[in-house]
């Protein structure tokens, strides 16, 4: 075992860890600790853009930003937060541009900036050009740019480091502080003790709880699992983003760009079927909305192709020219997977699993709480691991990447702030028992079960029961399962006993993780008996804003057992959190 | 639900729209430093989709074979660069790459990236790469008070360094690049496509000491423009034009 000591620990080098990391390393001595190289990171997959209102092209203000935030969140979003980002966005954005990142340009010479789903002018009156973008690789380009200027300041990287635990201890004035986490290093198998004043985690999502998804195979909700095993919340996991365009069948993102560019969805029969289930802003409309028209289109028989289990994105009509400039990566994507020619036949797409607008509790400074008011001094989360909550129940589209930008840059200044005034809280007595009884128990177990047996069983099940349309059946045959899972996962068993990459053993301690999230995500859509934003129940379609306009807040005990591995929890508890109102009221949502 | 339940069914099945499947064997490249003295082939048969890439292809050995076969992987479409592998003898992404695209008719050969030590199987040793890459100061520098705005530049000016933004880091460039493999202190072509992508960037005023750097023996003219990163890259950049671009910079000190 080794021990470092340094002020601030990030975990995680996407687009949140890195920003955080560049206003951190400047203050304080910081280190990065990522599962990954920073640049494989899933921002990198980011394609569409990165909204602003720069009012670089048309009228526009951070206020009408503000309002389709919210109103795209479905009244769910934090609207203090809200703001904050918004307001924020501006200055987000042309940080970025200094920091190098190339900006597609208008004929002036400025940012150039597009339409995208749910950004409208004046409160709804229709769409505005306020994503900034780099051709549909904007994600690509932040994380390059973030990670060139890393380099630059010399950020102090532990790549391929995975956080397998957090440490936290009872501090002088008898609170639990933030007191570093454990790491377990994929080239040795070795295992390290990172002391910390605080804490960042930027560790991304957990998309691959599903099984059609646009996430990479490392989204496995590791920070969220974590933090929940140490008896820290989780707040309003059963909201899941379904991105309306995934390849059919393979899951893979083809960015809202294309429709921001003009690209128009069709049904078997050429309809534009989006014209009647949102008549003023039509194929832009946000992506729940447009994600479950689609699944009802091929419910109910208009599905194309051989199955007619998805439907079409048309960009015929657009110049092949445009195309190229405008959505070059996407379309090469239908070529490469489907061997579809955009240019001259509409790309089958279908939902996919793409967002968690859940996450770790925190407020508007990154702090992360540990119940509706109190935080946990020295820990902080930014990006898609956290729950701030911007995104409510319906994350618009470039909304991530801004998030990211704002929060990671405010996780990066709140936690090297805290750092500089803090001292260091005592590790807890044998630090690396929970990842010692982890990685051990799984090592050591002679014969048993394959993991992607047990994942393929998680995954078919979410996307079967808990995906765009739940009901309270659907869900109660998913938690029937995931019981069953749980059951089986104390015997799984890994092929390779080495300490070198070994990535079997990875894999499996990543299942844990997913198990524990699918069966967080599937209690909160079963308590929750409304439909809201990403969450739709048939049995319960209305909104419900008397009781349910809240944030759903889930616990488990704390994990105390460490010799033979965590277990799962016996009970998730639910508790509620209200939602931060401003100056929007609810009101209905039409588009 | 969606789509992709049918992928599911059993190999062979015929209804409508289903994807044909096949068997093909991968013929790959084991090393484990902990327990191997040199590294030796190993054969694996899966039944794959024609949809299916050498990635799933690998995945599934790994999931229902050999749990032990170790190799990088993230995003699984080409955008991360985590999987840059040669197969068949050509320096590929393995989620890039489909099955029915190598010739599935013979065994399908998978080795690591060649140039930098093998860790384990598939996995190198990747810090030789990102150290080129660090040392032509891959970021925008400037000088003078920043603008209180964006900086001005055109569209046009913004695409005469377009190509070279595409970079993914993925290492099949340099790696393909027999100068690289004789000589590890050859910075590599990957290393001078990001050079590439600051010097001809209008807002860059860090050009000159970037050249410099360049102009190093173990810099541009070490290319022998052989053309195999170009054919390499998975991103479709003009590698070797880039670096003709570079050394054309050098003797004319325009750019």
């Amino acid at each position: 075992m080794q021990t470092h000591k340094y002020d601030v620990v990030i975990v995680g080098a996407g687009g949140a860890g890195m920003r955080a990391a560049l206003e951190s390393s400047t203050r304080v001595r910081t280190a990065v600790l990522t599962k990954l190289y920073p640049t494989r990171s899933h921002t990198g997959a980011a394609q569409g853009g990165m909204c602003a209102a720069l009012a670089n092209v048309e009228e526009d203000n951070w206020e009408w930003h503000t309002f389709d935030t919210v109103k795209g969140g479905d009244y769910l979003v934090d609207q203090d937060a809200a703001e904050i980002m918004c307001r924020e966005a501006i200055d987000a954005v042309i940080d970025l541009e200094k920091m190098g990142l190339p900006f597609n340009r208008t004929p002036e010479g400025k940012i150039d900036q597009r339409r995208f789903g749910g950004h409208t002018r004046n409160h709804g009156e229709a769409a505005v050009r306020r994503s900034c973008f780099a051709a549909d690789r904007t994600g690509h380009m932040i994380l390059q740019t973030l990670y060139q200027n890393c380099v630059k300041q010399g950020v102090e990287f532990y790549n391929e480091f995975y956080v397998l635990d957090l440490l936290l201890n009872t501090g002088h004035d008898g609170v639990e502080h933030t007191a570093g986490v454990v790491a377990y290093e994929l080239a040795t198998g070795e295992i390290h003790v990172f002391q910390a004043k605080s804490v960042v985690f930027a560790t991304g999502g957990t998309g691959k709880v599903f099984k059609t998804t646009s996430n990479a195979h490392t989204l496995t909700g590791d920070g969220m699992g974590v933090a929940f095993r140490r008896g820290l919340p989780l707040e309003d996991m059963e909201f899941f983003q379904f991105h309306p365009t995934g390849l059919a069948g393979l899951g893979i993102l083809l960015s809202e760009a294309a429709r921001g560019e003009g690209g128009i969805l069709r049904n078997a029969e050429g309809e534009r079927f989006m014209e009647r289930y949102a008549p003023t802003i039509k194929d832009l409309a946000p992506r729940d909305i447009v994600a479950r028209s689609m699944a009802n289109e091929v419910r109910e028989g208009r599905g194309a192709g051989p199955n007619k289990d998805y439907v079409l994105l048309d960009l015929t009509h657009l110049e092949p020219a445009h195309i190229d400039a405008k959505l070059p990566d996407i379309t090469e994507f239908a070529r490469t997977y489907l061997g579809v020619e955009p240019y001259t036949e509409p790309v089958p797409v279908y939902p996919t699993a793409h967002y968690a607008m859940g996450g770790v509790p925190t407020n508007v400074e990154t702090e992360v709480l540990r119940n509706n008011t109190d935080i946990v001094p020295g820990l902080f989360a930014a990006g898609e691991v956290a729950c701030v909550s911007v995104h409510g129940s319906n994350r618009l589209g470039t909304n991530s990447l801004l998030d990211i930008n704002v929060f990671g840059r405010r996780a990066g200044i709140a936690a090297a702030e805290y750092a500089a005034s803090a001292a260091y809280v005592d590790l807890p007595p044998d630090p690396t028992a929970l990842v010692d009884g982890l990685v051990g128990a799984i090592r050591n177990r002679e014969s048993g079960e394959r993991v992607a047996d047990l994942r393929r069983a998680l995954q078919e099940t979410m996307d079967r029961n808990v995906q765009v349309f739940r009901t309270e059946a659907s869900m109660k045959e998913a938690l029937g399962v995931i019981d069953e899972l749980k059951e089986r996962y104390a015997h799984v068993v890994v092929q390779d006993k080495g300490k070198r990459y070994n990535t079997d053993l990875l894999e499996a301690v990543e299942l844990g993780f997913l198990i524990e999230l699918a069966e967080v995500i599937t209690l909160g859509a079963l308590a929750r008996k409304e439909s809201r934003g990403g969450h739709f129940r048939e049995d319960y379609e209305a909104r419900d804003d008397v009781n349910f306009m809240r944030h759903t807040m889930a616990y488990r005990a704390p994990v105390t057992e460490f010799a033979s591995g965590p277990a799962f929890a016996d009970e998730v508890r639910l508790d509620y959190k209200p939602v931060t109102v401003t100056r929007y009221q609810p009101m209905e949502r039409k588009y | 639900m969606t789509a992709t339940a049918e992928k599911q069914k059993p190999a062979g099945d015929k209804a409508p729209g289903a994807v044909p499947t096949f068997t093909v064997t991968l013929k790959i490249q084991r090393f484990n430093p902990e327990t191997d003295s040199e590294p030796h082939w190993e054969s694996y048969q899966v039944t794959v989709h024609a949809t299916d890439r050498v990635l799933d292809a690998l995945h599934q050995i790994k999931w229902e074979q050999d749990g032990s076969l170790s190799f990088r992987r993230s995003c699984a479409h080409g955008v991360c660069g985590s999987d840059a592998m040669r197969i068949n003898g050509k320096n590929r992404l393995a989620c890039k790459t489909l099955v029915k695209d190598v010739n599935p008719d013979k065994p399908i050969t998978v080795e690591p990236i060649k140039g930098l030590p093998v860790e384990k199987d598939l996995i190198v040793d990747m810090e030789p790469f990102f150290d080129a890459y660090r040392e032509v100061m891959p970021f925008l520098i400037t000088t003078g008070n920043e603008p209180t705005r964006e900086r001005i530049q055109s569209q046009q000016d913004r695409d005469r360094f377009d190509d070279t933004t595409k970079c993914i880091l993925c290492a099949a460039c340099t790696t393909s690049c027999p100068v690289f493999w004789n000589d590890g202190q050859y910075f590599g072509p990957a290393a001078i496509v990001n050079a590439h992508r600051f010097i001809f960037d209008s807002r860059d005023e860090g050009g000159k000491q970037r050249l410099e750097v360049l102009n190093d023996k173990e810099g541009v003219w070490r290319c022998r423009t052989t053309f195999n990163c170009t054919e390499a890259c998975p991103r479709g950049i003009e590698v070797t034009q880039a670096i003709q671009e570079v050394k054309r910079a050098l003797l004319t000190s325009r750019f």
